[in-house]
């Protein structure tokens, strides 16, 4: 097998202030060259700080970074200065959730692109412009002339949406990032939206590490799933695997919870209670306190993965039997 | 006695201020042609430039005791729909009948707020940071002239599921996401409403938490007999609580009807699209084309005729010069669109034929 | 019955906003040195005829311009030869009165000014706001100066006319953070139960507004102190032989050939007050966590 494209070992990360939050506790992650993997999980389950790590974004002076992050066999968290640099908007680089505020509104949509292009491609002005018009066309925005010279505000969400990911895209990462892309959309936008960054991965064979809350997203982008909850995976495997045989008892409240097929009426089978504050590190399963098959054995030490096939995995004791029991 | 008897017998007081006046027969809710333009300022004397259509000639009925769902995209007009409801924005033209009685006419603004409530989407900025929460919600009951305002909070603060011991004296800052919309829930029902107009009222919970929230919304709809108009994007939880669904485009209702019959075939265009754009759930079968292209148009300058005729791929010559009608179709227990499709003599050349979906 | 499910016991601390003010606070040293030495002026000032100083207004002929470390003057004598520990003492209770009392008229009319334009908005903020511009229109030195002028020396006059100079940029604050609370849900949803535009001001705005406004005010307190020093300073302030920094700064100025640091004395305190001010304000805006 080839060298993984991303390798996450043992990630912990915790926020210091008026009180530490332990919003990373022991990831490991791994992501193939090419590979589009969906971090699914709630407010506070750390997939958005496991991007913010990946990119060496978290405030060095607020936050505790340990374990190993290799993105193409670099050490990001050795990287400075130039390096850094590079490596952001080079090597990879991320979409946000609101374009609004990712993009700069004195600039026009073509200079900030051709700015980057220039920026880590050393290539000439005019050389640049026409990079950025070719990934305005690759984004399917219709008169892409015309747009070069549109600032953000003159632009539709979905629009924004599109030229920020020509703008990720434009310097051609090996690994994109995105950070719920699709959130703020409305639902016309967003199924082109995902439609499109799943063409982009195909046409540029890039690795995409895609956050989102939203299971029905998730599946329309990703191979693979990892659903994370309170700092780590609890279950990883191919999206088919994750919807229709989920193992964990968190994934199968979520996904009961999507409503995709519940009947008109009847009484939701909610997952009670809510997540953890994460105020102490986990010694116990964290799902456990909203479990509904939880054990003596869930709320005294942690689980450890059971690995069901290979790159299937699902940190439940219960795992097993619930496996046996079918 | 137990709480929920407490709860009854104070419905029942309200009840006296703002009866069940029309029976069941009639609609608790009728809107007739509501019209509200937002102007859009602009230059050194703020001259007004150009009028956002925000809702143009809706007019729609709520049954006692039904749940209607509005969906639609930003810009649609639904929340501005339900602001002119609540009296929050003035309207510019229309009707509003609250249970046989006009608004403005035999029912004044202040007896309407006793009828009709309101929960907002964000559960943080609805409430007062400044307050404990027992004062919030018992501050509409303190305004309305209600007996125990505190007494209220606290039985209704049971009824949604927080214990008054342990959260009355708390700050909103101190409860979590799900727990400040059973706090806004329960400020809603203080004033013993008839109708609650849910405006994204659960789109910002966590999925768990959001199934606990809709649980409960079931539960009050059921126990307080209440008369739900729940705003959503999310058509999944608008299919599971609503009996009827409104969609609306750019400030028109397009189609309306039984969720059961929209469900199962949606008769206009644009509700076709919205419901194709829902994110598949089935991993070997995903979405393979996008069912619109572009983003909504500004309701600013609407386009001519029928407002979807720019993203339309049925449009025909008729559709950008002649607005449709919302016409029922036969046989479909009342379901509505606004299409020339359905109506034969529209002159669309496609009108009428059912092989072109 | 169907129990709503019970829900979580997130275990949130119960803390109210003033006592995670003051802790803060507390925790802030800057802040904490700054108020100390406000506080000893401030009680200095209120208690300066209990402290045996000399009398501020008897001069002597023959001990004038002593310098500082003088036998019975420590800190030396002015121009009329008297005791300048005394006139420095005493002449805080009034630069520091008419340096912050038209801050705390000017908070509360500036306030109301803008709380009611920023709530009520329309025409009603129009003529209120431009009303205000015309005034912010002017330097703030020049308004003093201008006001005063017209109305004469003396202390109410500088009162009154410090206290029109921050009405404009206090109005102009709580009505910037007045429409922001305004387009709040809590606001809808208070005037959705049926509350009068009063009482939803009363219960909902002012709670939500005030701090800000205050955070903008102590900031203002130095460039007042300065402005009224200065009204002095041009003579048509305090008048002499009252006490008051600024117009023993311009008594004083000729001598300052002859005793250069006496004569900067009076500008030290000015200057130290104005700078704790300042550094107070600071703390208490981090502390009140107001961004603006």
């Amino acid at each position: 097998m080839k060298a993984p494209l991303v390798e996450i070992q043992d990630l912990v990360v915790r926020f210091k202030g008026d009180r530490t939050v332990h919003a990373i506790n022991g990831l490991d992650l791994t992501l193939q060259q090419g590979e589009t993997l969906a971090l699914l999980g709630e407010s506070g389950s750390g997939k958005s700080v496991t991007l913010k790590t990946l990119l060496a974004l978290l405030p060095p002076k607020r936050s505790e970074v340990e374990g190993g992050i290799a993105v193409n066999g670099t050490d990001v968290r050795k990287l400075k200065g130039k390096a850094l640099q590079k490596y952001r908007g080079g090597e990879v680089s991320m979409v946000f959730q609101d374009p609004g505020l990712a993009l700069d509104p004195v600039y026009t949509v073509g200079a900030q692109i051709s700015e980057a292009v220039m920026r880590h491609k050393g290539v000439s002005r005019d050389e640049a412009m026409s990079t950025a018009l070719d990934m305005l066309r690759r984004v399917r925005i219709p008169s892409p002339e015309r747009r070069l010279k549109n600032y953000p505000h003159e632009l539709s969400g979905g629009m924004r949406q599109r030229v920020m990911i020509a703008l990720a895209l434009a310097c051609r990462p090996r690994l994109l990032l995105a950070d719920e892309p699709t959130t703020a959309l409305d639902a016309t936008v967003q199924i082109q939206i995902l439609l499109l960054l799943r063409e982009l991965q195909r046409e540029f064979g890039m690795g995409v590490i895609f956050v989102t809350h939203d299971i029905g997203v998730a599946v329309e982008v990703s191979e693979r799933i990892a659903v994370m909850y309170a700092g780590q995976i609890v279950e990883e495997g191919t999206t088919s695997e994750i919807i229709n045989n989920p193992r964990h008892p968190y994934t199968q409240g979520l996904l009961a919870a999507n409503l995709h097929d519940v009947a008109r009426g009847e009484r939701l089978n909610a997952i009670p209670g809510a997540p953890p504050p994460l105020e102490e590190r986990p010694t116990a399963c964290s799902f456990a306190p909203r479990c509904p098959i939880a054990g003596p054995e869930c709320r005294a030490s942690l689980p450890d993965f059971v690995t069901l096939a290979p790159r299937r995995r699902v940190a439940c004791f219960r795992a097993l039997e619930a496996a046996a029991a079918e | 006695m137990s709480m929920t008897d407490t709860l009854h017998d104070t419905a029942a007081q309200t009840a006296e201020g703002l009866p069940d006046k029309g029976g069941p027969a009639q609609p608790l809710l009728i809107v007739k042609d509501m019209q509200k333009y937002f102007p859009v300022r602009g230059g050194i004397f703020g001259r007004t430039q150009a009028m956002v259509q925000a809702v143009d000639g809706v007019s729609f009925e709520v049954k006692k005791g039904e749940t209607l769902g509005i969906v639609g995209e930003s810009g649609c007009g639904k929340s501005t729909t339900a602001r002119l409801l609540i009296g929050l924005t003035e309207k510019d033209s229309g009707e509003i009948i609250f249970d046989g009685q006009g608004v403005g006419d035999s029912l004044n603004l202040r007896d309407l707020r006793r009828g009709v409530q309101m929960v907002f989407q964000d559960s943080y900025a609805s409430l007062n940071p400044r307050l404990t929460i027992e004062e919030s919600i018992a501050f509409g009951a303190r305004v309305q002239g209600l007996s125990d305002p505190i007494g209220r909070a606290h039985s209704l603060m049971e009824r949604v599921g927080l214990a008054p011991e342990r959260f009355a004296q708390r700050y909103p800052h101190e409860v979590s996401g799900g727990q400040r919309q059973r706090i806004n829930i329960a400020r809603a029902l203080a004033m013993s409403p008839r109708l609650v107009v849910l405006d994204e009222a659960v789109s910002a919970l966590d999925k768990s938490v959001e199934a606990q929230v809709l649980n409960l919304l079931a539960d009050l709809r059921e126990e307080f007999g209440l008369t739900y108009i729940f705003i959503s994007h999310d058509l999944n939880v608008v299919r599971y609580i609503s009996d009827r669904i409104l969609v609306m485009y750019l400030g028109e209702v397009v189609e309306v009807g039984p969720v059961v019959s929209i469900w199962e075939d949606q008769a206009h265009p644009y509700t076709r699209s919205l419901f194709s754009a829902m994110p598949s759930m089935d991993p070997e079968n995903r979405t393979k084309t996008p069912p619109l292209t572009g983003d909504p148009p500004n309701p600013i300058n609407p386009p001519s005729g029928c407002r979807f005729h720019t993203r339309c791929r049925f449009v025909d010559t008729v559709c950008k010069e002649k607005a449709p009608a919302l016409r029922e179709l036969p046989g479909r227990g009342g379901h509505c669109a606004a299409c020339h499709l359905h109506d034969p003599d529209s002159g669309h050349d496609k009108a009428g034929r059912e092989d072109i979906w | 019955m169907a129990i709503a499910e019970t829900i979580d016991a997130a275990p949130a601390q119960r803390s109210g906003y003033w006592a995670g003010v003051a802790s803060r606070l507390r925790r802030d040293p800057v802040t904490m040195i700054c108020l100390a030495v406000l506080a000893l002026l401030i009680l200095s000032a209120i208690f300066a005829p209990f402290l045996g100083l000399q009398d501020p207004y008897k001069g002597s002929m023959i001990a004038r311009l002593k310098p500082i470390g003088t036998p019975g003057h420590p800190l030396g004598t002015d121009e009329q030869g008297r005791d300048m520990l005394a006139r420095l003492i005493y002449g805080g209770r009034l630069t520091l009165f008419i340096g912050l009392m038209p801050v705390v008229l000017a908070f509360f009319v500036g306030s109301i000014l803008g709380i009611v334009a920023g709530y009520a908005g329309g025409m009603v903020n129009t003529v209120i706001m431009r009303t205000v511009d015309v005034f912010f229109a002017f330097p703030s030195v020049l308004l003093a100066i201008a006001i005063s002028g017209a109305l004469g020396a003396g202390i109410v006059n500088s009162l009154v006319s410090l206290t029109i100079v921050f009405i404009p940029p206090l109005t102009r604050v709580a009505e910037a953070v007045t429409s922001g609370v305004r387009s709040l849900d809590y606001i809808d949803a208070a005037r959705a139960s049926g509350a009068s535009a009063l009482t939803v001001i009363r219960v909902h705005v002012i709670g939500n507004v005030l701090s800000p406004i205050f955070v903008y005010a102590t900031s203002l307190t130095s460039v007042c102190m300065i402005l009224a020093a200065g009204l002095s300073f041009l003579g048509i302030g305090v008048r002499p032989p009252e006490p008051e920094w600024g117009l023993m700064l311009n008594t004083l100025r000729s001598a300052i050939y002859v005793n250069p640091w006496l004569s900067a004395l009076p500008g030290l305190m000015i200057f130290i007050t104005s700078l704790c001010l300042n550094l107070v304000s600071d703390g208490v805006r981090s502390a009140m966590n107001v961004h603006d």
